[in-house]
């Protein structure tokens, strides 16, 4: 009874407390860098896409809201199409963590409502950035054994040159 | 100007008061709340947000009217005409200042609040039975059994009132406080009636039938759109009556030194009703089980005691020793 | 059987087998690389690593590679023992260390057996912090992509192609840590097995170049039960789709049909599915002779209109279903029904429907094919007629070493051992064509005739095993011996096997074959028979039999007919072009139901989109006389329909009282009250209404991706699937999947077994039957006690004319099977039309190697090009047939060849 009544008194004194609440619209809150807002597909430092369409962040997605499709342009592996249906993402990150190549990214940005939910389909071009996003120096290609223009086999982190299958040294 | 246009002005003003006053306090009732949790709570709409409880009632009455094809019809509807038609009658006999007020003098005001309250159980229980749901059939149940359990030692507890005024009419009980106000002659019935008003409303601590976190919304799981909004605002008129029978019958009223007797009556009102929501605040809900152990084995030996030493004391009082 | 002891359990296996294969048989998880249950152990890769125990005190014991150590009674091994567990762990960092990081751009991930088992085995991080080993890769042509840097050089793809398939284009190169696996040069893959190379490949090395355009991860590729529609095999496969698209075809194991392994028609030939030709919309003939789109009910109620006389004829096809056949057969009457072959084919057919039935040799299945230990082969080019047939035929050839092996006591699975030990021994195959076949390097006996004197061969032989079978008059004694001598090789064998088929044309050498697995039969021996024929329903449309094609033309010419109806057919695949014009022409209306545009569409007044084998549900009975059923994969959403579906629906419209089915099972029902032979094919997988625990089964893996963005550009709304009225799947990741009838798998997935692999977890025994018996039912089988007269029309020998020649046909595994040669990968394989010639015939004649003749044929003149084909006897010519450009002929006939005019040669 005791304890009941000085709750009622604590929370009464609440009254004369600061607010917690940031007024939104007009007072911007800090978002920390890994916030998981808006999804965006970045960019490696050469400026090629780095999405290669392996279809880890769909297999991983829970509520099934990501679709693509592979194609490939002299042996480099684009998504034809990528399509996020943000109506349906939880923002739950599973996608970032799946991407082995630091393509798909969740931003600090939560500001995408819509009136009408067929808004909420983004396409490529609606997801593509022309940056790097929050891992600025890693390009898939540089570590990946295909050879792409520009970087023949052998040529990546950590190779040796073609083997020479014809020679005949031990 | 005739007693039948003040009687009926008296009753339009109260009817418009106390409807306003319903509304405006969903917007008191979440601007203190979250002052109380360092919040804001509602203040876009208008000045303050005051406009808020206007965006509501909008938003309310343009909702679809919607009966369950599940539901007994016709009770599903009356449930909640009966929630609102008992609290505002009870309000009849709420003598508000000498000149306002509809029946304050009635010689049975008192047994005709209790009725009133008795008879809101109604709109309870049907609500919960009509909606034909398990959630609100079990809010429904608890509801029979809270409220006729509270009401009995609610009763009792105000019989110690009666006995000192000598009389059930609200206005003599205002009246015959007009040297000591009955909270300190009557403490504890004060106590157990203030608590046995909060099970009578089903505020918090003690909504169980609504039980949200286990019924979904208990006995109105099934109801929206206005027929909802009665309940919601037969609570809310329920809060303001429930505060000021407890001011009129143990803090004296309207009475009070310097200001109007209106004003007097209006701020120790609001005091209960600022208590009430910082009740919800504050308390979390006891489980099922405690709070009817609570009304039979504390509160009603408590209302018991007080009905015997109050007539143990008037009694000693009148003795001719 | 013995008892082994495995991590404290006991095990009945078989003493036979390796443990590997006994403990993957008991569901127990070991990994491995290089064993494969149909290529045996080499015990290469050192993965199976396990310890074993030589006694219950034995504490140490010794690792041993459970694919190279016997299942012998009282084994004692330990798979999850800690040094065992780290020996894996260690050969798997090993392996990986070369292994690139590929995985997101690799079309092997998440199939693929070496992810699996480096999950099982628990190596989860690189500690290799030195150069990797690179590759150059190799253009391997249209199926196969490569991509050697992934190579863990457990030698299965060599293993596979070379020892196993017989190819020679792929090899091992360089030594130690630089082994390379691929051609000598870039080049197409010459081996029409290479689109296996696929499924051995444990990794990524070899994937398929048809997916790989179009590419989806296996979680995100729905599967159906299917059958191949590209040669009457009827081997069983799996076709995938995304996107409403078929995808890529894998191989659906059926242990007494095609096991691990398909051709690369079967495999890649699915392509015609997403053509451009494909027919999508009902169409309509306008006066001015186009064709314009219109509705289905507009195009059904202009049918119904032309049907309402009850003068309309229909041809079916031996590519269509059975049921899309019976509805025809439903919609015209039985007597206005017409099989949709060449008059000469559909004679060869009922031959072959008449051996089945009265025996007494009963057809071979493929797996019965393998075991024989002494082949005949009559007239058939089975690399190129029915190529599975022919990997058959291959691993036949190897029963004496197989036997030669148990005889030194090494087991069967000893793959190096057995080979070294059989190196120059092979079972008896003699193979007797008009021209060399690329199976002719195993034969023990080659020979080479024309149809009759192969014909005469063959009952020379049947003579020789038994007298009672009729004489050849007029035989040489060279002949006499030969055919004494084969027919010694085949008394000889426990098994003997006799093949043949339509790749000759002539229906003697069918009869020759028939008499020797008779002559066999009687005098106590085993023997089987395989016949092939041309189509995947060829043989069920034989047995529900119809009237020739040109009763169709008579009817139509005598105008009892007015209405010709065709069923998923070319007519100008089946006769030639004038009859064919003539036969069109006479008709008042032509109704045409296929799914790609061909040139008797053309001549439609309504043209049918009909289904093809993805968007269908439906029966075929394969040349051994197997009813499978293959199950719709695509529920397609435009106008697309089951051919039976659209014909009971014109039914419907022009008011037939027998329209009554909904669904396929009510088309089955009534088709096995009409035709009882036919019976039978209800059980060939359940009906639509089966459900297990009251669940349909999943036609998508549970991870099938993207269900709520696929359509989000068309509408947020998310629609339901299509629901398929007619089999018991799902079109979604909802439903059952697990254990279930053998008929009705439509992927085959594991836990930690995301490879085809996985398979191993449905078998009952690793390479025996799926669980639950092999899916399909025979519906011809020899009448009990049955022994028909032999054959008595020997023809006579075959004599050269001066300036004619016989003509054959040849038939190319690329290219002379319709649908498949509309598919791109297939038609990059298919060269163009030939004529082959003996070398003395071509000097006669003055011409070279591709040189142009012109050949006069049925009073029409084609220009070829010229093959020169050493094994042709002379006075005959090859003619390639099927190919697309090509007119259809009967064959063999007589022909005239000339040089081409100077004009005509390139």
């Amino acid at each position: 009874m005791l304890s009941a009544l000085r709750t009622l008194w604590l929370t009464f004194l609440h009254l004369f407390h600061r607010r917690e609440t940031i007024r939104y619209p007009e007072q911007k809150p800090y978002l920390a860098p890994r916030y998981r807002g808006r999804i965006i597909l970045s960019r490696d430092p050469d400026g090629e896409e780095r999405c290669v369409s392996c279809y880890l962040c769909a297999v991983a997605c829970p509520v099934d809201c990501i679709s693509l499709q592979k194609t490939a342009e002299d042996g480099r592996w684009y998504p034809e199409f990528f399509r996020i249906n943000f109506s349906r993402c939880i923002f739950c990150g599973y996608c970032e963590e799946a991407c082995p190549t630091y393509a798909i990214q969740l931003t600090p940005d939560f500001e995408m409502s819509e009136y009408e939910r067929r808004n909420l389909v983004y396409e490529k071009e609606d997801l593509l950035i022309s940056g790097t996003g929050k891992y600025p120096g890693y390009s898939f290609y540089r570590v990946s054994g295909l050879a792409i223009p520009g970087k023949d086999k052998g040529e990546a982190e950590g190779e040796e040159p073609p083997v020479d299958v014809k020679g005949l040294l031990p | 100007m005739s007693p039948i246009v003040s009687g009926l002005l008296n009753v339009v003003g109260i009817l418009i008061v106390l409807v306003a006053l319903a509304a405006g306090l969903t917007w008191i009732e979440r601007r203190l709340l979250g002052f109380w949790q360092d919040r804001y709570g509602p203040n876009r709409a208008g000045p303050f947000g005051l406009l808020q409880a206007v965006a509501d009632m909008i938003k309310i009455l343009f909702k679809q009217d919607w009966v369950p094809p599940f539901a007994d019809r016709p009770v599903f509807i009356i449930a909640p005409a009966v929630a609102m038609v008992t609290v505002l009658l009870a309000f009849a006999v709420v003598p508000v200042s000498p000149s306002i007020g509809i029946a304050a003098n009635l010689n049975i005001g008192l047994l005709f609040f209790l009725a009133m309250s008795s008879l809101s159980v109604y709109s309870i229980v049907l609500a919960g039975w009509a909606s034909n749901s398990k959630y609100s059939l079990l809010g429904g149940m608890r509801a029979a059994a809270q409220m006729l359990s509270y009401e009995v030692f609610m009763g009792l507890s105000v019989i110690g009132v009666v006995i000192i005024a000598g009389s059930f009419s609200l206005g003599d009980i205002v009246d015959a406080q007009h040297r000591l106000w009955f909270i300190i002659p009557q403490f504890l019935g004060f106590v157990v009636f203030v608590i046995a008003g909060i099970a009578e409303t089903r505020r918090l601590p003690f909504d169980l039938p609504e039980g949200e976190n286990e019924l979904g919304a208990g006995f109105h799981t099934e109801y929206s759109g206005m027929k909802f909004g009665m309940f919601f605002v037969a609570e809310y008129i329920g809060i303001v009556l429930i505060s000021a029978i407890i001011t009129t019958l143990f803090l004296g009223g309207w009475r009070g030194p310097a200001l109007p007797p209106l004003l007097w009556f209006l701020i120790k009102t609001g005091f209960f009703i600022g208590f009430f929501i910082l009740l919800r605040a504050a308390l979390p809900r006891p489980r099922y089980d405690q709070l009817m152990a609570c009304g039979w084995k504390v509160m009603l030996p408590l209302a018991l005691l007080n009905i015997l030493l109050t007539g143990a004391v008037v009694l000693a009082d009148r003795s001719p020793v | 059987m013995a008892t082994i002891h495995v991590d404290g359990r006991d095990y009945e296996v078989q003493p036979t087998d390796n443990l590997l294969h006994a403990c993957l048989s008991h569901g127990l998880d070991i990994p491995y690389f290089c064993w494969h249950p149909a290529l045996g152990s080499v015990g290469a890769c050192r993965q199976c690593a396990v310890k074993e125990f030589r006694g219950e005190d034995d504490r140490a014991g010794r690792i041993v590679m459970s694919c190279m150590t016997p299942a012998a009674d009282g084994t004692r091994l330990s798979i999850a023992e800690a040094e065992a567990v780290a020996f894996r762990k260690s050969i798997i960092e090993w392996l990986m260390t070369n292994h690139p990081h590929d995985c997101p751009v690799c079309e092997e991930g998440g199939e693929c057996h070496l992810q699996d088992m480096t999950l099982m085995t628990g190596h989860s991080y690189r500690r290799y912090r030195f150069t990797k080993r690179t590759y150059r890769n190799q253009y391997l042509g249209p199926f196969v992509g490569h991509e050697m840097n992934r190579c863990i050089a457990c030698y299965r793809c060599v293993r596979f192609y070379r020892d196993y398939a017989g190819g020679r284009d792929l090899d091992v190169y360089a030594a130690h840590n630089h082994v390379y696996f691929g051609r000598h040069e870039d080049g197409v893959l010459e081996s029409e097995f290479s689109g296996n190379l696929v499924e051995v490949c444990p990794t990524g090395v070899f994937t398929d170049r048809t997916l790989a355009n179009v590419y989806t991860r296996k979680w995100d590729l729905k599967g159906a039960p299917s059958v191949c529609v590209h040669c009457g095999l009827g081997c069983n496969t799996i076709p995938n789709a995304r996107y409403g698209e078929v995808r890529r075809i894998l191989n659906r194991y059926n242990g007494e049909v095609n096991r691990y392994f398909l051709c690369d028609r079967g495999r890649f030939g699915y392509g015609f599915v997403n053509g451009p030709k494909r027919i999508r919309r009902p169409l309509l003939a306008q006066d001015d002779g186009a064709a314009e789109p219109v509705a289905p009910t507009v195009a059904l109620g202009r049918w119904a209109s032309l049907l309402r006389d009850g003068r309309a004829i229909g041809i079916g096809s031996p590519r269509a279903s059975l049921e899309a056949n019976f509805a025809l057969r439903a919609l015209v009457g039985p007597e206005r029904f017409h099989a949709g072959v060449a008059d000469a084919e559909g004679r060869l057919l009922e031959t072959v429907v008449a051996i089945l039935r009265d025996g007494p040799a009963p057809a071979a299945s493929l797996r019965q094919a393998e075991d024989s230990d002494a082949v005949l082969v009559l007239g058939e080019d089975a690399p190129n007629t029915a190529p599975r047939l022919a990997l058959t035929l291959r691993q036949a050839v190897r029963r004496a070493a197989f036997a030669l092996a148990e005889q030194q006591k090494i087991p069967h699975w000893q793959d190096a051992a057995v080979r070294d030990a059989g190196r120059d021994v092979r079972s008896p195959l003699v193979i007797a064509t008009p021209d060399a076949t690329r199976l002719d390097d195993i034969a023990m006996a080659t020979l080479r005739g024309a149809p009759d004197d192969i014909a005469r061969l063959g009952f020379a032989i049947a003579h020789a095993i038994d007298p009672a079978a009729p004489a050849v008059e007029g035989l040489t004694e060279s002949a006499r011996e030969q055919a004494e001598r084969f027919a010694a090789l085949l008394q000889a064998a426990a098994r003997p096997l006799v093949v043949s088929g339509y790749g000759s044309g002539g229906e003697a050498v069918i009869r020759a074959a028939a008499n020797v697995a008779q002559a066999l039969r009687r005098t106590g021996r085993d023997a089987r028979i395989v016949l092939t024929v041309p189509e995947c329903n060829s043989l069920g449309l034989a047995l529900m039999g119809g009237a020739p094609l040109s009763a169709a033309h008579a009817a139509l010419r005598d105008g009892r007919a007015r209405t010709l109806i065709v069923l998923e057919n070319d007519l100008y695949r089946r006769a030639d072009r004038a009859s064919v014009d003539a036969m069109l022409g006479a008709a008042e209306h032509v109704v045409v139901l296929d799914h790609t545009l061909n040139e008797t569409a053309y001549h439609a007044d309504i043209v049918i989109p009909a289904g093809t084998f993805v968007e269908a549900d439906g029966t075929f009975i394969s040349n051994e006389g197997r009813a499978q059923r293959f199950f719709q994969l695509i529920v397609a959403e435009d106008g697309v329909k089951e051919s039976w579906r659209w014909l009971n629906e014109a039914a419907r419209a022009a008011g037939k009282s027998n329209a009554r089915w909904d669904t396929l099972d009510d088309l089955i029902t009534a088709l096995g009250e009409q035709l009882p032979a036919l019976a039978a094919i209800r059980d060939a997988a359940p009906a639509a209404d089966f459900r297990i625990a009251g669940n349909r089964i999943r036609s998508a893996p549970h991870r099938y991706s993207g269900r709520t963005a696929i359509h989000a550009d068309l509408t947020v709304h998310e629609p339901k699937p299509p629901q398929n009225p007619d089999a018991p799947y799902t079109n979604s990741m909802e439903g059952y999947y697990g254990r279930m009838p053998p008929a009705l798998y439509p992927f085959f997935w594991a836990p930690s077994w995301n490879s085809v692999q996985a398979l191993n977890k449905f078998q009952d025994e690793v390479g025996g039957a799926l669980h639950g018996g092999d899916p399909g039912v025979r519906v011809i089988e020899p009448r009990p006690g049955a022994d028909s007269d032999y054959a008595q029309e020997i023809p006579r020998p075959f004599a050269r004319r001066d300036g004619e020649w016989l003509v054959v046909p040849q038939y190319r595994v690329f290219g002379s099977e319709e649908l498949s040669a509309l598919a791109a990968a297939v038609a990059e394989r298919v060269t163009g039309p030939s004529l082959g010639l003996n070398p003395e015939d071509a000097a006669m004649l003055a011409v070279v190697d591709g040189d142009a003749v012109a050949l006069e044929l049925g009073g029409a003149s084609h220009v070829l090009s010229a093959q020169i084909r050493p094994a042709l006897p002379r006075g005959v010519a090859a003619l390639s047939i099927g190919l697309p450009g090509l007119p259809a002929v009967a064959l063999p006939a007589w022909a005239r060849i000339l040089p081409a005019p100077p004009e005509l040669r390139t």
